[in-house]
């Protein structure tokens, strides 16, 4: 009964850093209608900052301070900071263009990030476990748990609870999902399209960044991380929907369930099987379980 | 402009180009034909990649797939099989590469733009993993090894011994056998895309709903285009092996096919030998850039940046375009 509980709580784990990257990636899909291939990479970014800004702190101090988990959401801001530069340069001249112009040029990004990162931070591994191990463990009947793994499932459903709220009840939602549905029709009704881009874009990298920013205590930031994260995120929106935030919630939670799940019992065809569920999701549903056509 | 016009123009130049590569191993350093040898298996997998982008508006994000799976049974022959012959290895190649092509086309090609291209990179990544799981079968990330080959039968053999003939044999008759297949993938390629079929292609690409009410059968072409190009990249990932002495899962993996993607956009999609010159220039692009910083994936990124942004055409089809507007026609 107990493993039975800790499967689950490590299956919400999962469930929660992927929702953090695939709403992003489908925000942004849904509003602006392009795959960003470089999602990944601000996961990572925010990854790396976090662990930085913590590392530099930590370096000052003795033992971890709670202050220090305020530093977490530096990554996220990080990657924000970043999505708010990169859609007016690069993305905007190209929303009129051909949809494999618009993926080559966030795969070009891809590969220009995954080595900016390695300019800044070099080609080892950062960790800042201390923020991991200082929260201790709970014991859930005979086994034991990490505590901080809790906090990553508590900021996962924040995020996603805080995210439906503010698109489904505040102003801004409104004109976001006038945008995504109709941004010609949104566009003529006075909605300065160009404003609602770039912040849906700094928004989709904010939450990348977060689920990097909160992930990295307990697996450290290294390179090739955000493309391994990337193609998971994949995995979730294309079983969620492409542009969906159910969806990606949903889509998170069955990865999550399956990936814990495959790991304990099938190893060897656990990510085949993730793979193989998004293709028979589109092949049934082409716009995914909750996507709209 | 008319395609008559178009192939006696090519001729001009593809006849000097050609005869510039059969005497180049006697001219250049053995280092610098074995490099092209890469380019030119490439260049084979970018003309199979381009048959479904440039010519049926498809754009796939997962060909390292049929590459990885034509280098794999390349790979499989040797170990279990205990071939070595290139003979068993090109035809081993394509027929595993066309099978997996044939399943795999037959679920993605219902579906355009976005959808294909994620399905198809679903599927790819399904054969990456199952590559770098299976580590008792492939070798996992340790990848498998290949010997060199015998060609022909066994009427052109290596001579037995150290390393410097390996780079001899692989600078001069393998080259050779490259040259020789990709010369033949070009006219095929070329007699495809002519044909009706690859009119009908071309057709389903500009208009499908149009194609369809002439009574063309979008999904069967597709499927057929699919299969072809698959075939095509397959070879590549056979011919690629021997050259490359070891097979990895880093050939199935969705990087290599953001690749394919970069070389024939690179050359010019809209282009026929846009994609050739693409593969060939990236390769050396590439092989320039790992040897010149670590940083060279940054290099790469901004060269793709910037050339999707000011030179969408690519080299061929802006060097095209250029050479229009000096003759004084005004360019389409």
């Amino acid at each position: 009964m107990d493993i039975l509980l800790i499967h689950i709580l490590n299956s919400l784990l999962y469930a929660s850093v992927l929702f953090l990257i695939a709403g992003g990636l489908s925000l942004i899909y849904g509003v602006m209608r392009i795959v960003n291939l470089a999602h990944g990479n601000l996961y990572a970014f925010g990854a790396y900052t976090t662990a930085w800004a913590v590392g530099r702190a930590l370096g000052n101090a003795p033992a971890a301070s709670p202050a220090l988990y305020l530093l977490l959401p530096v990554g996220a801001l990080a990657a924000a900071a970043v999505g708010a530069v990169l859609e007016p340069t690069l993305l905007r001249p190209l929303y009129r263009r051909a949809e494999e112009y618009q993926l080559l040029i966030t795969f070009g990004l891809l590969l220009i990030l995954e080595d900016v990162l390695r300019l800044i931070w070099g080609p080892y591994p950062l960790s800042v476990s201390a923020l991991y191990e200082a929260l201790g463990s709970l014991s859930i009947g005979e086994s034991i748990y990490p505590t901080y793994n809790l906090v990553v499932i508590v900021v996962g459903g924040a995020a996603a609870l805080g995210l439906w709220a503010f698109i489904y009840r505040t102003q801004f939602g409104v004109v976001l999902r006038a945008t995504s549905q109709n941004m010609r029709m949104a566009s003529a009704l006075g909605v300065n399209v160009n404003r609602v881009y770039i912040e849906a874009f700094t928004l989709g990298c904010f939450m990348a960044g977060l689920g990097g920013a909160i992930v990295v205590p307990q697996q450290g930031a290294v390179l090739g991380m955000g493309v391994d994260a990337l193609i998971l995120a994949f995995v979730v929106v294309v079983i969620g929907g492409l542009g969906s935030l159910e969806g990606a919630l949903i889509g998170a939670l069955m990865v999550g369930v399956v990936r814990e799940f495959g790991i304990t019992f099938f190893p060897e065809v656990e990510l085949a099987v993730l793979y193989l569920m998004a293709a028979v999701v589109l092949l049934i549903r082409p716009a995914g379980l909750f996507g709209r056509t | 402009m008319s395609v008559g016009a178009l192939s006696r123009r090519s001729l001009a130049w593809v006849v000097p180009v050609l005869l510039l590569l059969v005497i180049l191993p006697f001219v250049v350093e053995p280092y610098q034909t074995v490099l092209l040898s890469y380019g030119l298996v490439f260049a084979i997998a970018a003309l199979g990649f381009n048959l479904l982008l440039g010519y049926t508006g498809l754009l796939s994000f997962g060909h390292s797939a049929y590459f990885g799976v034509g280098a794999y049974a390349v790979a499989f022959i040797v170990k279990y099989l205990k071939i070595e012959s290139m003979v068993v290895f090109v035809f081993g190649g394509i027929a595993a590469a066309t099978a997996v092509a044939a399943v795999f086309g037959f679920l993605c090609v219902r579906y355009t733009r976005i959808f294909f291209g994620i399905l198809t990179l679903a599927l790819s990544q399904v054969l990456w993993s199952l590559a770098f799981k299976f580590f008792w079968v492939t070798g996992g990330t340790d990848g498998l090894r290949v010997p060199t080959p015998k060609l022909l039968g066994g009427a052109v053999r290596m001579a037995v011994g150290p390393s410097a003939d390996k780079q001899d044999f692989l600078s001069r008759r393998y080259y050779y056998y490259v040259l020789v297949l990709f010369i033949i993938c070009v006219a095929v390629m070329w007699l495809i895309v002519h044909s009706p079929f690859g009119k009908a292609l071309q057709a389903i690409r500009d208009n499908e709903t149009r194609a369809e009410f002439v009574g063309v059968q979008v999904w069967h072409y597709r499927w057929v285009a699919f299969l072809i190009s698959g075939a095509f990249t397959g070879l590549a990932g056979a011919l690629w092996v021997p050259l490359n002495g070891l097979t990895t899962p880093d050939i199935l993996h969705w990087q290599f096919s953001g690749e394919m993607v970069f070389f024939t956009v690179l050359g010019g999609f809209q282009t026929f030998f846009g994609p050739v010159v693409g593969a060939i220039v990236f390769n050396y692009l590439k092989t320039f850039a790992v040897g010149y910083t670590v940083y060279w994936q940054m290099l790469l990124g901004v060269v793709l940046v910037v050339l999707v942004l000011v030179l969408p055409a690519g080299i061929v089809g802006t060097v095209n375009r250029l050479a229009l507007r000096l003759r004084g026609t005004p360019a389409t």
